[in-house]
This record gives C-alpha cells, structure tokens and sequence, in this order.
C-alpha cells in the first residue's frame, strides 16, 4: 500500500557569514533527519565557493541555493540544516572554522534564520597555533543531535545567515497544523495556503 | 573688487590681445570637435567667460575653472547626443535634426524661438544665487548699476554679438528645453524656486519672460524676437560683464565665479548644483538606452587634461545668425512632441471593428478609478498611443487600465537595510529582552477574536457616609439612628419573633396533642421518647424566641433613646442639622385579648417550665438516689472496718456516737465527714418563683398587656436649620462640606479604566453617581476595585477602597440586585469646627465620659455584572476559560470548576447534614439548599461514590490507554525507539493506522513466542541447541549492555584531534599522514592534505614520480551512513597460487601406478599437469578467473564482486554482523573429449568441461571489514584425498607426517573493500572506557592500563592485551586464563608413550570446536572470553578461546607454552599458542590444529604482539614482530617487557579456569543419528541443486566411500588411503572418479551445506554422471564431533 505522506519543500539559500576574524572560508550543508523522512528531490549535501571578504563589508557572501524536498510520515525527526565552515589559517592549513545547525522552518513562508556557529576546543590550546590543526567533529551531523554533546567544549565563532522559504503539504490534512499561532492571520494564511497547496496537489 | 571701468579696461586689452588666437583656435576646433554643435556652442561660451575671467583671478583660478567649464561641457556634449538620439526615436525626425546643429545657422535660428525658455532656468540661478548671502546685495547693485548703464552700449555692441551668440545658443536651448521638460516632472525645483523669487527685483521681469514663453510656446505667430531680445537682455544684465553671455552654462559659470567672489565656501554648493542638474541630464541619457555613453566621454578626455587649450577658449567675435521663427517652429515640430489636450476618440484606443465594453453596465463591479483631471487623462492618453504598441494600455471600454485605488490603506515603511557601520547610530537597531508581562497569560482565550468579547458592567449608584470626619455631633447621633432603624426595619421584614412563636404555638399543640391521644393508652417507649424530643425542641425553640424578643424589645428601646438623645441635642445647640425626624405609631389593640394571651402566654410557658423542671428533678432524684445507695454500701463497708477497730479499742462513747451516726445517715441526709459526701436530694422546683420568673422576663422582653404596639418610623421630612442661624462653627462644618466632593475611580485589574463624575457632597453625606460603566475586557478579570476620592477645591485624596467581587458568569446585568460595600478609612481627620473629625474621641455627656471614636466609614451601592450582548446572549467569559476568576476576590483556585464541573458537591453529605440539622423547610432563608437536595435527590446530579487520586487525569488523557496499545503506529513508535532488531531501521512509519499492516508486526511477534524455543532441526543436536539458547540469552544481555555503553561518549567519538607529539618520538614519521575521514567522499571535494610541518612535504619532492615497485596508498576512508546498494564492491585480487596438486594421468588401467606415470617424463610434456581457476563466490554472487596452466599459476586478476548490506542497512554495526564468507574455490577445468563415436572423431569432436575442486579459502567478510584489507599468501584448505590428483611430498621436519600439508597449496590473494569503509570503531576500546566492574585490584587495573597505553604509543600495530571482558561483563587479569587443564583423558590413553601423538590429538580436539566470531555473535559489539569450561560447553569461541584452551591443554602436557597475542592472516589480531620444544619453538594455529616451525615462512601469524602465561605477560619490544625474526626468549628484558616485574609484583592471582575440566562421553547412537539426518540432508540438497538433471547415487560408491571416512578420521586427515584409493580405483574401473572428502567440525548443518556447494560438485552436467555422497560424524568427548563428507562424481567411461 502506497503510504501516506507529506511533503516539506525547503528553497532558499545559505546567504553568507559573519566571521569577524576570518577569511576566504567555504560552507558545507547537509540535512539530519530521522527515521520517517526522505529526501525526494534536490541535494541533500553541498558545499560552495570559496567567498572572500571585500573591504567595505565583513560579510561573508555565498548565496548558495537550497532546494531540497522531503517527504515524510512524521514530525519528529523533523530535517535539520547543519552548516559547517572551513577556511585556511595562517599556514594554508585547511581548519574549521565554525558548526552550526538549526531545524527547517515549521511553518510556511520565508524565514531568516542567523545560526550561531561554534567549534570544538582543542584540549590542549596551544595545538591550535603550534600544530596549525583545529579539532573537528567525527562527523558534522553531530551538532544536530544531543546525544554525547556533554563530552566536548566549544567555543563560540560567528554566524551564517540562511533563508528559507518553505512550502508544505499535506501537513494540515494530515492533522499537523503548523500555521502561524496568531488568530487573525490563521485564517488568511491558512486559506491561502491550502488553496495554494491544493492547486499544488493537483 | 575692482572697479568696472578698471575691469573693462583689462578686459578690453585682453580681448584684442587674444582675438587673433581665438580665431584659428575656433577653426581648429571647429575641424576638430566630433560633435560639433556642442564644440561649437562650447567654445564660445567660455570666451565671453574669459572675458569675465581675466579681471581679477589668478591663473591658478582660471585653471580650475577652465577645466571646470570644460567637465561642463563634456556633460554638456552628453546630454545634446542624448537629446539627438531622443529625437531620433521619438519623433523620427532624424537626419535633418541630427545635422541641423552642426550645419546651419538657419536651422538655429529656429531653435532661439525656443530659447525663450531658459527664463525659468535664469530665474532659478539668480534665485539660487541670492540665497546664498546678503553679501551678493552690493553685488546686485552694481549689477543693477551695470545693467542700466549697459543697456545701451549693448545694444549698439551687442547687437551683432548676439546674432552670433544666439547662434551659438540655438542648440543649447533644445538640451535646456528638454530639461525643463524633465523639470515639470520634478516639482521640486518650482518649489524652491517660487519662495526665493519673491522680492527680488528680478522677479517681474524673470516672469514676464516666463508668461512670453508660454505666449511663444501657444501661439506660434507672436511677435518672437522681442521675447528673444527680453531674454537676451536679461541675461546680459545680470553679469554685466559678459554681454553675450546666453547659455545656461555660462550662466552658472557666472555665478560660480560670483561666489568665489563672494564666498568661496559656497563653491561647493555651487557645484551640487551643478550636480543636480547633471543628474538631470543623466536621467535624459538613461532614457536612450542605444545611446553610447562612453565615446563623448572618451573624446573629451583630452579637452579635461589638457591645460593648453584654455587659449582656445577665448573670445570669438562673430555675426550673430538670425534663424527665421518659422524655420525654428518647423524644426521645432520635428523635434518637440506636444501632446494634445484633446479627448482621444474612442475608436482609436480600442482595436479595430470593436465596440467598446462596459463592465460596469454588464453587472460586473469595478472599482471607483483613481481620480485624475480630465485634462491629464487626455494628455496622457495621447502619449500612450503614440507609443508602441499603446493600445494595450487601454482596457475594454476604451479608457487606460487602472487600478481601483492605488493609495495603500496603511503606511508601509521602507524596510530598512542593515548596512553594518553605516547605520546612524540613532537609527541602530536596540535588541531588549522581551520581558513577559504580568498578565499576559490571563487573556481569555478567544478574547482576540471580535465576536468573543466580553463585558463587565459595573454600576456605581452611590454612597452613604455612615461616619464622616464632617458629621456634626447630631449627624453622628442622626447616622446611628439610621443605623439602628435600619437593622429594625430588617429585622421587621425577617420577622424573625412572630416566626419563632408561629414554631413554638406549632409544636405545643403537637405536643398536646400527642399527650392527649396517647395519654389514656398508656404511654409506649417510643412516644415517651417522641414526647421528650418535642419538648426540648420546643424549649429551645422558646429559649430562641425569647431572645428575639428581647432583641427586639432593646432596639426599639435604643432607637427611642437615641431620637431622645437628638431631640436634646437639637434643643441644646439650638440648630438643627438633620432631617431626620422619629414617629412613634401607636397600635392600639384590645385590652382583655391581649391580656389573655400574654397570661396564656405566661401559663403555658409556666406550665412547661413546671413540667420540665419535675422533669429534671425526676432525673435529679434518680440520680440521688443511685448515689445514695453507693454511699450506704460505702458506709456498711465502713462500718464494719470500724467494728475491727471497735473491738481493738473498746471504746463506749465512740460506739454511742457511731449508732448515732448510723440512724442518722438512715434517717436523714447527713453529710458524712469522711468518703463520699453523702449525696443531698433535690429541692422540689418550686413553682411559684418559677412563675415570678417568668412573669419578670415577661416583663423584660415583651411589651405590657394592653400597651400600644409602638412602630417606630423614620422619616426625613424634618427641615435643616439654614445657615444664617447657626453658629459660626457650624457655618464652617457646612462651608466646608459644600467644598467637598467625591468620586469614584474605577480599576480593573490594577489598573484604571474609569471614574466617576465628581458629585458633590450633600449635607446628608450621601452622593449619588448613578453611572453605569461598561468595560470590554481582554484580560480575566482579576480584581475590580472601586476607589472613593474626595476632592477638597483641586487637591484629592484617597478615602477608602472597596474591592468587589468578581462576579460568577450567571450574573448578568438586569438580573443583579445593588449590592452594599462597606468602607472605612483609619485617617485621622481634625478640625476647629463643628465636624467631629475622625478617629478623634467624641463624648456626648456632658462630663465628657463613655468616649467613643469613630472612623471614617461608609456604605458603597454599586453592583457589577456581565453585560448582556444583543439577543440577550451573557457577554460572561465560559468558566472553563476563566482562571482569572479564581485568583479574584474568592482567592483559591477550584480545580474542578476550571473544567467546568463546579458544582458537583457530595449531595449526599448535603443532605445528611440537612435531616440532622433539622433545617425547616419553610424557613425562607434555606430555600436555596432545599431547592438543591430536591435536585439532587430527583437523580439529576450524581455525585460519585469512589475517590480518585488524581482526578483530573482523564481530563489530560488524549485517549485511553486501550486505544494507546492498540494503536499500531504507536506500537510501531516505540517498538522502533527501544530498537528492537525488527525496526531499528524501519523507516517511514506510515502516518495512518491503516497503513500498517499486520505483518509487520509478525516477525516480531514470532520471535517473541519462539525466544525459547530452538529450533531442533536447524540443530540436529540437542545439546547444541541448548547452547545456542544459552548462547542467545547471553547475547541478549551483552547487547543490552553495550546498547548502553554505545551511548557513552567520549571525545574521541566525537571530536577528532591530533595527538600532541611527544617530542623526539618518532611518531611523526611512523604515523599515516592523517587522512580527513569525516569528509564524505561525496562531496567530492579535494581538500589539501594537511602538512602539518612543512618540512615532511620536502621528502615528497624526493620521491620519483613513477616509482618501479609501486606502493598501494592509503585511500580515503569512507564512513558507512551515506552508502546504499551497490556503492560497496568487494575487490578480490588473486595473484597466483603455489603447489596446486597435478591430475593423474588419464589411463586408469587398473594395477599402473600412480608412481610409473609420474615417472613418465614424456607425459609430463605431452600432458598438461593441471589447469586451474579460480571461482569466488559471495553472496551467490560467482565469478572466475581465467584458466591458468600448471601446478604453479599466476592469474593476476582482479574480481569485483558487488556487496550489498542486509536490509540495506550500512551502519557500522550492521556491517560488522555481516556474517557471509567469501569463498575461493580453485578448480581444476578439464576437457573431456566426448565423441559420440570413433567415426566422427576425425571430423569433429565434441569435449566436454568439467570442472574439478582441488580446494577453497574461506574467508569472513567481518574480517575483511575490520582488517579494511587482506594481502598474503594463503593456505588453500585441500581434502585429505583428492581422487585422481596428486602432490609431491616431501619434509623431513619432526612431525613428518603433518608437514605433508604444508607442501598443500597456497594462494596469494589481495582482498579489499572499494571504496574503504572505516572499521567500526574499536570496540574494545570502548569497553575499556565504560569499565565494567572488576573483581581485580584497582591498582592492577591501572597499571594495565598504562601498560597497554605504553606499549600502544611505542608499537601501535602491534596488540597487547592485557585485560579481557569475561562473559559476565567482568574486566579479568589475562593471565588468569591460563592454567594446566586436563585433556580428555581418551587421548591420553590412546598414545601413551607417544606424547606426540597425544599432542597433535589435543591440537586437533581443539580445533574440532567450531569457530565462531564473537563480533559476529555479539553483532560487532565486544571480544568476551569465555573460560575453558564455558568454552566446552557453548561448543564455540573464537581463536581466543581456541588457544587458551589449547595452551592449557599443553601446559597439562608439561610443555612450556605461551598465548602468543598477535596479528595473523586472515584473522588479524588474533591468538596463538607458542611451545617450546627441543628442537625450537613451535607456532600453533589453534583454530586448525597446525602447527608451524618458528622460522617457517608460511606461517599465517605476522606479527608477535606480547606473550601470556600463567605468570606474566611480555611485550614484544623487538624491532621486526614477525615471528621468523622474533627471539622469544622471554627473560631477555631488553626485547620482552614484562608486566610483573621487581617493581610491580605478581600479586598471586588465582585463576578463573576449573580445577579440572569434566568430559562427558558423546553418545555415539546420537553421532550415528546425525551421520544418517547429515547425510540425508545433503543428498537432498544436491538434487535440489540440479532441478534439470537427474542424480543418480552410485550405492555401491557410497558404501566405499563411507568405509574409507573412519580411516581418515583416524589418520587425522592424513592421507593414509593411498591403497583404499586404488581399491577405489579397481573397484570402479569404468568410471572416471573425481572426488574428494570434506571434513568440518560440526556446529550447524548450514555450514556443511555451504562447504559442500562451494565444491561445485552439482555443477556436473555430464548426462552419465552418477554421485557417491558418504557422511561420517566421528564422535570425540563433550559432544565435539568431527564430521567428513566424501563426495565423488563418477562418469562412466
């Protein structure tokens, strides 16, 4: 029997960084998701250019497109993005410069979202400089999952902007309600929604 | 400045002096100017500047201004092109306009009509200019000076100056036109200019030219050069030294230089100026997109660098050229576009042959349209169709498509962007904490939504001071008056006194009547009792009314005394204040009536009284009476004491005194000095006093008989004494009240949402508001709270609060009465008049004493309600939503009424309390509960008749727990979240119920049921299937364990990191380049391979690019999460293979030997010896090499098989659990010529293949995934006999017979996995770190632990084990492991005086126990040691408990032996057994029973890691581990490292093993019955295996075989049968056999099955071919059975 499922539309784009110390640093993404999900279309993984800072501005500009659609039978386990940066350090070494992750939007519509990026401490500090070497995460899904997490010291480092547009369906015929909670604007968004989505359906 | 006429001098000189100049210069100009209209115009115009110039500026300045102009006239030269190419497009004049400026002077005649224009800009500039100081007014002067003094000469000198001039202008003004045009858009330059204009002289003038221009633009035929001379002559005043100055940029030059004048700081605004009107002419540019920008600005780059050519900038004196008006008005047409004012005809706007459309009429709605003049519609619609496809800005009905109202409704602001640091730090975002607001969770759910509002109304009707600091004394008397008849009029209305005697008249008769029915027949138990009962009911019920009475009777006293009081108080202060005014209202009734009732009153009463006081004295004398007869008991006891002591004594008198006494207490009521008093009886009630009583209290309480009933009324009818004629102190008390005045303040929830007017406060100290107030709430409701101020002039204060109740949802306005609040306020209020203040002392004697203080007090009407909606619908928030309530004035908070059941009170509690109280019905005070038990009891509410503990769980529950657990999603849920082996990978839990079908829930359930039973048949062993179900449970326990360890991490798990170097190791070197194994190779990315010193790189560079013997690298390792089917491949690489045994020749003539064809070295030749091939299979996956040729071949091939992980699931664990072996069968391919008869054999032949197993290697695919890869040489497991083959022989090693095998054959194979999986991780490891407990010292375990940490820092590769898990999860010393064991005591036996023998038989007992993985068992989780007992009996263990048990048994045998810890192939870390013998030491393979020579080569073993015994454990510290290099003599400190060493003890550690080992004797019926089921088993399964052929059993090959089986088993797989073989061969002569015996020992019959399809032997196709099968299962102790499988094909020949 063919099951049941609805659909998580992800668009938007990993817009750049704010990495106030460093430079000329790339972005890798990838989806964490649990059991009930799956990816149907679009990159579940990427990585973009390499952006350089200019000299008026701070930022960090990649506008790498996302565009990823799930799938799923259930919430939980909802996708999250993990974004994890990387750059050379003074010797050209390839480092890591921060982690982060954050749960795709529930709701539909565009979303900004600023992840607070951070990395792993090195136990010994001096490794850092001497060696050229930042430690990294056995595997970047890590940051998206708790378990094992007391175990490691992080240390705070800038902040990548992603924005999302998000599109369901299904969700609500399904029985989850993830429209805005505001009253007056449930019926205008919720409307508008599920005709659009309808239309989508068909 | 310098004076004009200096100025003209100068300029005069300098204009002759340059004239010359100027004239080439124009010419070469003229030639070279690319656009020459603005070249031309251009050129001139800074001429006359210069003229200007020259007076007083340095040449710095003229420089600058000079390069200036000239960046003006690039813009300039711009903006003409532009406007060229405009025309172009616009109008499609093209040609002619585009050359008209650069040929003729005609043409620019026509144009100067339109140059009127430029007024406006004019007036701009000045206006601008005179914005800009008061300092240019002396300027204006003397241009004003000039300007007159001017005139003249100019027109004289002028005259043909201008000609020229308007020449030159001519083009200009088209630009400057179409600025103006643009301006009309930007109304922002109109503006500014108006305001400046105003008041300057200029004005009328600068107007007028404008109205002329208009005039010109209108009417063509007007009298233009007039208007032309205006402009001209204005232009020419205002700089007076430039007469010919025209152009507008000339004109801003002039200004400029004006303001360097002035003041240079305004330059720079001077050149915003500028720049405005460059971006002007930029947005002209921009509308003509085709236009190049770059060439004019290219070709007037030189104009800007080039300083020379200011020269060529000066003056040209030329004719002026008159271009005639109607020339310039035709070449205007051309240019210009005007369009018309007229309407546009419809038809025009719409598409041909079509009829305009009017929605509106056909009933469709449209929207109102924007309004716009009729004008500005026509204008515009006329543009819009000269335009391109115009029409389709036109809709249906003919008019332009336009939005109903394009105004937005709210503001929108632009969004701001954050632009970092540009930001004006006021406009900077400020980020505050939300902080949550005090009520923001009480909102009423719903609230937000219109329709759902709520009202409160709170109604304030007013208020009455019962004390106010300003009461006079007599207001004070009047308030307490009022007070008093007020609680009278209450208590007449509750009538609380003629109800009570209603009661009383009521139970008398009752009584009475009882008394007189009952009273003939004798009174019964039961009525005595009814009787008692109605009595005291009806004394107490008296005893009540008789308080009432008197309560009554005193406040009707009070009331007279206070009226009393007021009189004399008005009497005395001769005033009088109050209105109050007390009547008293005879009532006068009949005098004898009334008496009779009051003495029938008082003589019932009497009566009871008597009757009750007999009553008592009847208990009274009971009583006595009882007591009496205790106390003569008492006496008599007493007495007779006495007698004792009378007798003692002899004492007369006393005995006299005694009798007395005696007859005494007989007689009368004595009281008796010693024991109990003697009890006195009663009195008789005495009835006469009794009625004196009651005849008093009578009096007391009740009026007299035949007293008028006195009705006090109260009225207020009586007049105030007016001011006049009080006294002075009495005029302030009243001045002072009339001052006053109050309001109300209305708060709710702590804030205030209203107030009252303010009233006045009347003399009667009342106020009346009388003011509804209606709140819409949001918020619960949480206190509503009413404020009383009192204003005095401007200044108010507080006076008092009065909190009032929430009221409940039913009470809704109308409905709800006024309710009293009373206040009071403890201020202390004093005043030096009349009022009596408050809290101060106040007497009304008159010596000042019985003082009382009064406080501020009052009464507050107001009532709040819900308000009632239309339709009557309460506007009352639904209880369930109304939590605020229950914080409001009730202050507790009622569970139950939050989910609306209030009300459920116990009503059977109730009611019980109601019978026992014996509530009257009829009072009207208990009509609500009697209404209440009515209801209850009709049923409606039950009240529940059990408790429960948490009784608002079912509210929270989503269903019930039934439906929970039948839910099979959730079952799925959560069966999937405790990972279950079912559905730990399940993925996409369906989201309806429905989905799920049964059946996925049947694999588990099965498991459940079938957990404890083992499948017999899958055993054919009974004691094997206990152990796997011992096995299981115990796999069971270790995997929960490690589920749980699993999710311990630590962070190495989680961060990778290098180690720091410990300096002058050198790990650097030792140690792989760290490779990035976090990194998806997905991705694809080459990422810079880290150096981590820069020096390592420069080796590299030595390195030769194409080395001759290449190394494999190192590949990137891959972690399993993102592999799916058919990403992994097994590469095999098989290389070649050593001393593949060779056929025997083809000619079975019975009695030739083996030996003579051997010998026969031509056959050698002529015959081919053997050509085999390899086959590996995996997962039923199956591919060959190619055939090679020779005992001794080399493939050198590479086989790719694919790998797909069960479930498809790649986690490391699943991975690790794979249990599936790669087979790598070698067969020999023969070709058999079959020809079907010997005549065709010339003409053709048919062979036939066959293919021949000569041997195999299995290898598990959980080593190939821990080892990552597997390169060596390997030993090929080959059947003791193989038929028609043979090797050479050959050793002369001591055990002589077992060396044979080692001239068996070998393959080198290299084995990995593509792409590389990273290992699971070091399991091992991991149960170090969750450290299970351990019955071993702590301090052992931490030197272990070092001792493990040194050696794997020093050696990495090499394995030190020096603690193990045993099966219970405990960490055990490995040396207690060791300890001399008894073997089975058969063997033994069997050789005693050989203990070679008995040593190869030990060997081969141990390796008869199957082998099994324990990361296979444990599914990848951890290496547990079982003890040898264990070991016996779980019949499985890996080459650990292989060797320990192997090891024992040696050590039993008193050999020296050792645990060798190392690596080997395949097995990678493994363990081994050492023995050191006479002639050297010896390697032992546990898990085969060989055993190998130290320095033998084909030794699987690779490296020695550290060496275990009983006593100590060493380390291998040597350089080469391999075992052929490695000295292993162990006292030698610097290549063994002991663990106990002098320092560190050996603590005596006992062992873990058994004393002795018990063998139980297998059942060789049992091992029979198996041989039979084994047997019967496999020959099924060969014919399974060929569906499409028939198999034949040869029988009698099957008994010869089954008798050869034994001997082999006793031989030990030796090859013994040489001779049975050639009685093989005799017996079955025609038959060409090949065949082989298989020998296993016997876990599961799986594996045999598998063992035997790897031979290939089914593949047989041969339509002749007949099979011999012969099993023989060889019993040894504790079940270890030996089973040999002999499988023979036979094709007759």
């Amino acid at each position: 029997m063919e099951t049941t499922v609805f659909l998580l539309t992800v668009n938007g784009q990993i817009e750049g960084a704010n990495f106030p110390d460093y430079d000329n640093l790339y972005c890798k993404y990838c989806y964490v998701y649990g059991h009930d999900w799956a990816p149907t279309t679009g990159l579940e993984e990427g990585i973009t250019q390499i952006a350089s800072k200019s000299i008026q501005s701070h930022r960090l500009i990649w506008n790498f497109p996302l565009e990823t659609t799930f799938k799923s039978t259930n919430p939980s386990g909802w996708p999250q993005l993990v974004v994890s940066v990387y750059g050379p350090d003074v010797f050209g070494n390839d480092v890591v410069r921060g982690y982060g992750a954050t749960h795709i939007p529930f709701t539909p519509g565009q979303h900004t979202r600023t992840i607070p990026m951070f990395v792993p401490e090195p136990t010994w500090r001096l490794q850092s400089w001497l060696l050229g070497w930042r430690p990294e995460y056995t595997d970047p899904k890590v940051v998206a999952q708790g378990e094992g997490r007391e175990v490691t010291r992080v240390r705070s480092q800038g902040f990548v902007t992603v924005c999302f547009h998000i599109m369901t369906k299904d969700m609500k015929k399904m029985g989850y309600d993830t429209g805005p909670s505001t009253p007056s604007t449930v019926q205008s968004a919720s409307s508008g929604w599920s005709t659009e989505v309808e239309s989508y359906a068909k | 400045m310098a004076s004009s006429s200096e100025i003209r001098e100068k300029l005069r000189k300098k204009r002759r002096g340059l004239q010359d100049s100027l004239v080439k210069n124009k010419n070469d100009d003229d030639a070279q100017a690319l656009v020459p209209s603005a070249k031309f115009k251009v050129d001139k115009q800074p001429t006359a500047m210069k003229n200007a110039e020259g007076n007083d500026e340095d040449p710095g300045e003229t420089l600058r201004r000079t390069l200036r102009a000239q960046r003006q006239r690039r813009k300039k030269t711009l903006l003409e092109q532009s406007l060229v190419q405009e025309c172009h497009d616009a109008e499609g004049v093209s040609i002619a306009q585009g050359c008209s400026a650069n040929e003729g002077s005609s043409h620019r005649a026509d144009d100067s009509v339109i140059s009127t224009r430029p007024p406006t800009g004019s007036q701009r500039d000045l206006s601008v200019r005179s914005e800009h100081s008061s300092s240019s007014k002396h300027l204006d002067a003397f241009v004003t000076k000039h300007l007159q003094e001017k005139l003249k000469a100019a027109r004289s000198k002028g005259e043909s100056l201008q000609q020229q001039e308007a020449s030159a202008a001519s083009t200009k003004p088209v630009s400057r036109l179409k600025r103006l045009k643009n301006r009309d858009t930007v109304t922002r330059f109109d503006s500014e200019v108006d305001p400046v204009s105003a008041g300057r002289h200029e004005d009328p003038l600068s107007l007028r030219s404008r109205v002329k221009f208009r005039e010109a633009a209108r009417k063509v035929g007007k009298d233009v050069p007039t208007a032309e001379e205006t402009y001209n002559f204005f232009t020419y005043n205002h700089e007076p030294d430039q007469p010919s100055q025209l152009d507008r940029i000339s004109r801003k030059r002039q200004r400029r230089r004006e303001k360097v004048e002035e003041d240079r700081d305004e330059d720079g605004q001077a050149e915003a100026e500028v720049e405005e009107d460059a971006e002007a002419e930029e947005d002209n540019q921009n509308q003509n997109e085709c236009q190049s920008e770059e060439a004019p600005l290219v070709r007037n780059e030189d104009d800007l660098f080039v300083i020379d050519h200011s020269p060529k900038d000066f003056v040209e004196v030329k004719k002026a050229e008159y271009v005639a008006y109607r020339k310039r008005i035709q070449r205007d047409r051309e240019l210009l576009f005007t369009p018309s004012f007229q309407t546009v005809p419809t038809s025009i706007k719409l598409p041909e042959n079509m009829k305009p459309r009017f929605l509106e009429d056909e009933g469709f709605y449209v929207g109102d349209r924007p309004p716009i003049s009729l004008t500005n519609e026509n204008i515009l619609e006329n543009r819009i169709l000269k335009m391109a496809e115009g029409n389709k800005w036109f809709g249906d009905d003919g008019k332009i498509i336009a939005l109903p109202d394009p105004i937005k409704e709210s503001s929108t602001r632009p969004p701001l962007f954050h632009v970092e640091g540009e930001l004006d730090p006021a406009l900077q975002t400020v980020h505050r904490k939300p902080f949550k607001s005090k009520y923001a969770n009480m909102y009423i759910a719903g609230a937000a939504d219109p329709e759902g509002d709520y009202q409160l109304d709170v109604d304030v009707s007013g208020m009455i001071f019962s004390h106010h600091p300003l009461f006079s004394r007599e207001h004070v008397l009047a308030s307490r008056l009022a007070q008093l008849y007020d609680q009278y009029l209450s208590r007449q209305h509750n009538n609380l006194t003629g109800h009570l005697t209603d009661k009383l008249n009521g139970l008398r008769n009752a009584l009475r009547n009882m008394v007189k029915i009952h009273g003939e027949q004798g009174s019964s138990e039961a009525l005595q009792q009814r009787i008692s009962e109605y009595s005291l009911e009806v004394r107490s019920t008296r005893q009540l009314r008789d308080t009432e009475q008197e309560k009554d009777r005193t406040l009707l006293k009070s009331i007279i005394k206070v009226w009393k009081e007021v009189k004399s108080l008005r009497e005395f202060q001769k005033f009088t204040n109050t209105p109050f005014k007390l009547y008293l209202r005879r009532e006068n009734i009949d005098r004898v009536l009334d008496e009779r009732e009051y003495e029938g009153e008082i003589l019932a009463e009497v009566l009871e009284m008597e009757a009750e006081s007999e009553e008592e004295y009847q208990k009274k004398l009971a009583e006595y009476k009882k007591q009496l007869e205790d106390w003569k008991l008492w006496k008599k006891k007493q007495k007779a004491k006495r007698k004792k002591k009378k007798k003692k004594k002899k004492g007369q008198a006393q005995d006299d005194t005694e009798e007395e006494e005696d007859q005494d207490g007989s007689e009368s009521d004595e009281p008796f000095e010693e024991g109990p008093v003697k009890p006195k009886p009663p009195d008789r009630p005495d009835v006469d006093s009794m009625e004196q009583w009651v005849r008093e209290k009578a009096s007391r309480i009740r009026r007299k008989p035949g007293e008028p009933i006195l009705v006090p009324e109260l009225s207020a009818s009586g007049s105030i004494t007016s001011s006049e004629l009080c006294p002075r102190a009495e005029i302030a008390r009243r001045e002072d009240v009339s001052r006053r005045s109050l309001f109300i303040k209305i708060f709710y929830n702590y804030k205030e949402v209203s107030r009252t007017d303010s009233r006045s406060l009347s003399t009667d100290f009342r106020a009346h508001f009388g003011q509804i107030f209606n709140l819409k709430i949001l918020n619960c409701p949480q206190s509503i709270n009413l404020q009383v101020f009192e204003e005095i002039g401007s200044s108010c204060s507080l006076l008092a609060q009065v909190f009032v109740p929430v009221p409940d949802p039913s009470i809704v306005t109308g409905s709800a009465p006024m309710e009293e609040f009373e206040f009071s306020s403890n201020q202390r209020v004093m005043f030096d008049h009349e009022g009596v203040g408050s809290d101060v002392p106040l007497s009304f004697e008159p010596d000042g004493s019985n003082k009382l203080t009064l406080l501020t007090s009052g009464k507050l009407s107001c009532c709040v309600s819900w308000g009632i909606g239309e339709e009557g619908v309460p506007l009352a928030p639904p209880v369930s939503q109304q939590p605020g309530a229950t914080h409001s004035g009730r202050g507790h908070l009622d569970a139950v009424s939050y989910i609306g059941a209030s009300g459920l009170y116990d009503m059977k509690k109730i009611g019980e309390w109601a019978t026992q109280s014996r509530l009257d019905p009829n009072d009207p005070k208990n009509t609500s509960i009697m209404q209440l038990l009515k209801v209850a009891s009709s049923g409606e509410v039950t009240a529940p008749d059990y408790f429960r503990l948490e009784h608002l769980q079912e509210e929270f529950n989503f269903v019930t727990d039934e439906e929970i657990e039948r839910s099979k999603r959730f079952r799925l849920l959560s069966l999937r979240n405790q990972e279950a082996p079912e559905f730990r990978y399940y993925k996409f839990v369906p989201l309806l119920e429905r989905e799920i079908s049964d059946k996925v829930f049947q694999d588990y359930e099965k498991r459940l049921k079938d957990g404890e039973i083992i499948d017999t048949r899958e055993h054919l062993d009974p004691h094997r299937a206990l152990v796997a179900k011992y096995l299981q449970k115990i796999r069971e326990s270790v995997i929960n364990r490690f589920i749980l360890a699993k999710h311990y991490y630590q962070l190495s798990d989680l961060v990778i990191e290098e180690e720091i170097p410990s300096i002058g190791s050198e790990q650097l070197q030792t140690r792989p380049a760290p490779v990035i194994q976090n990194r998806s190779a997905s991705w694809n990315v080459s990422l810079p391979i880290r150096m981590r010193i820069l020096g390592i790189n420069l080796f590299k560079l030595a390195e030769s690019k194409r080395p001759l013997k290449p190394q494999r690298k190192e590949r990137k390792k891959v972690t399993a999460q993102n592999l799916s089917d058919g990403d992994i491949k097994l590469l095999i690489n098989v290389i070649r293979a050593h001393n593949i045994p060779i056929r025997k020749p083809q000619s079975n003539k019975p009695g030739q030997s083996s030996q003579s064809a051997i010998q026969g070295s031509d056959w050698y030749l002529s015959q081919v010896q053997v050509r085999p091939f390899v086959e590996v299979s995996f997962q039923r996956t199956v591919l060959q090499t190619t055939t090679a040729e020779g005992p001794n071949p080399s493939w050198n091939e590479e086989l790719q098989l694919p790998f797909s992980a069960p479930n498809g699931d790649y986690s490391t664990a699943s991975l690790q659990s794979v249990k599936e072996e790669v087979f790598i069968n070698i067969f020999d391919e023969v070709l058999y010529e079959t020809g079907p008869s010997d005549k065709e054999r010339t003409t053709s032949i048919h062979t036939q293949i066959e293919k021949h197993w000569l041997g195999s290697v299995k290898i598990p695919f959980s080593t190939i995934y821990s080892q990552s890869k597997i390169d060596g040489a390997f030993k090929v497991n080959t059947p003791a006999v193989l038929l028609g083959y043979s090797r050479e022989h050959g050793s002369n090693s001591v055990y002589d017979h077992w060396r044979s095998t080692h001239g068996g054959m070998f393959i080198r194979l290299f084995i990995t996995i593509e792409p590389q999986l990273v290992p699971g991780e070091s399991v091992r490891e991991k149960i170090k770190e969750v450290q299970f407990e351990s019955q071993e010292a702590e301090r052992l375990l931490q030197a272990s632990e070092r001792f493990v940490k040194d050696a794997a820092e020093s050696y990495p590769d090499r394995p030190c084990i020096t603690t193990v898990t045993d099966l219970s999860g405990k960490t055990v010393f490995i040396t207690r492991y060791i300890r001399p064991l008894n073997p089975p005591q058969e063997f033994l036996d069997a050789f005693p005086n050989n203990p070679q023998e008995a040593t190869t038989l030990v060997a081969r007992f141990v390796s008869l126990i199957p082998s099994l993985p324990d990361q296979v068992s444990f599914s990848g989780t951890c290496d547990l040691w079982s003890t040898c007992d264990q070991f016996l009996t779980l019949l499985a263990g890996d080459e650990e408990e292989h060797a320990v048990l192997l090891c024992n048994y040696f050590l039993f045998l008193g050999k020296k032996a050792w645990l060798i810890i190392g690596t080997a192939i395949p097995e990678g870390p493994t363990a081994y057994v050492l023995t050191h013998e006479q002639s050297g030491y010896f390697i032992w393979n546990p898990c085969s029973g060989q055993f190998y020579d130290k320095d033998d080569t084909f030794c699987p073993l690779q490296t020695v890691g550290c060496l275990v015994n009983s006593d100590n454990v060493w380390y291998n510290i040597q350089e080469n581990p391999s075992p052929l290099s490695t000295n292993f003599d162990i006292t030698k400190a610097n290549m063994w490292k002991p663990f106990f060493s002098r320092s560190f003890s050996h603590p005596g550690l006992s062992s873990v093993q058994p004393e002795e080992l018990i063998y139980r004797h297998t059942d060789r019926a049992a091992a029979a019955e198996l041989q039979d089921r084994v047997e019967k088993i496999l020959k099924e399964k060969i014919m399974e295996w060929r569906p499409r052929h028939p198999t034949r059993w040869n029988r009698y090959c099957n008994s010869t075989l089954k008798q050869f089986l034994p001997k082999l088993e006793l031989g030990r797989g030796q090859d013994v049968a040489e001779g049975h073989r050639l009685e093989l061969q005799n017996l079955l002569g025609d038959y060409r056999i090949a065949g082989f015996p298989l020998h296993l020992p016997f876990s599961e019959i799986r594996p045999i099955i598998e063992a035997v399809h790897s031979t290939g032997v089914h593949h047989i196709h041969s339509s002749n071919v007949e099979f011999a099968l012969a099993v023989y299962v060889h019993p040894y102790p504790n079940n270890v059975l030996s089973v040999w499988v002999y499988l023979a094909s036979l094709v007759r020949t």
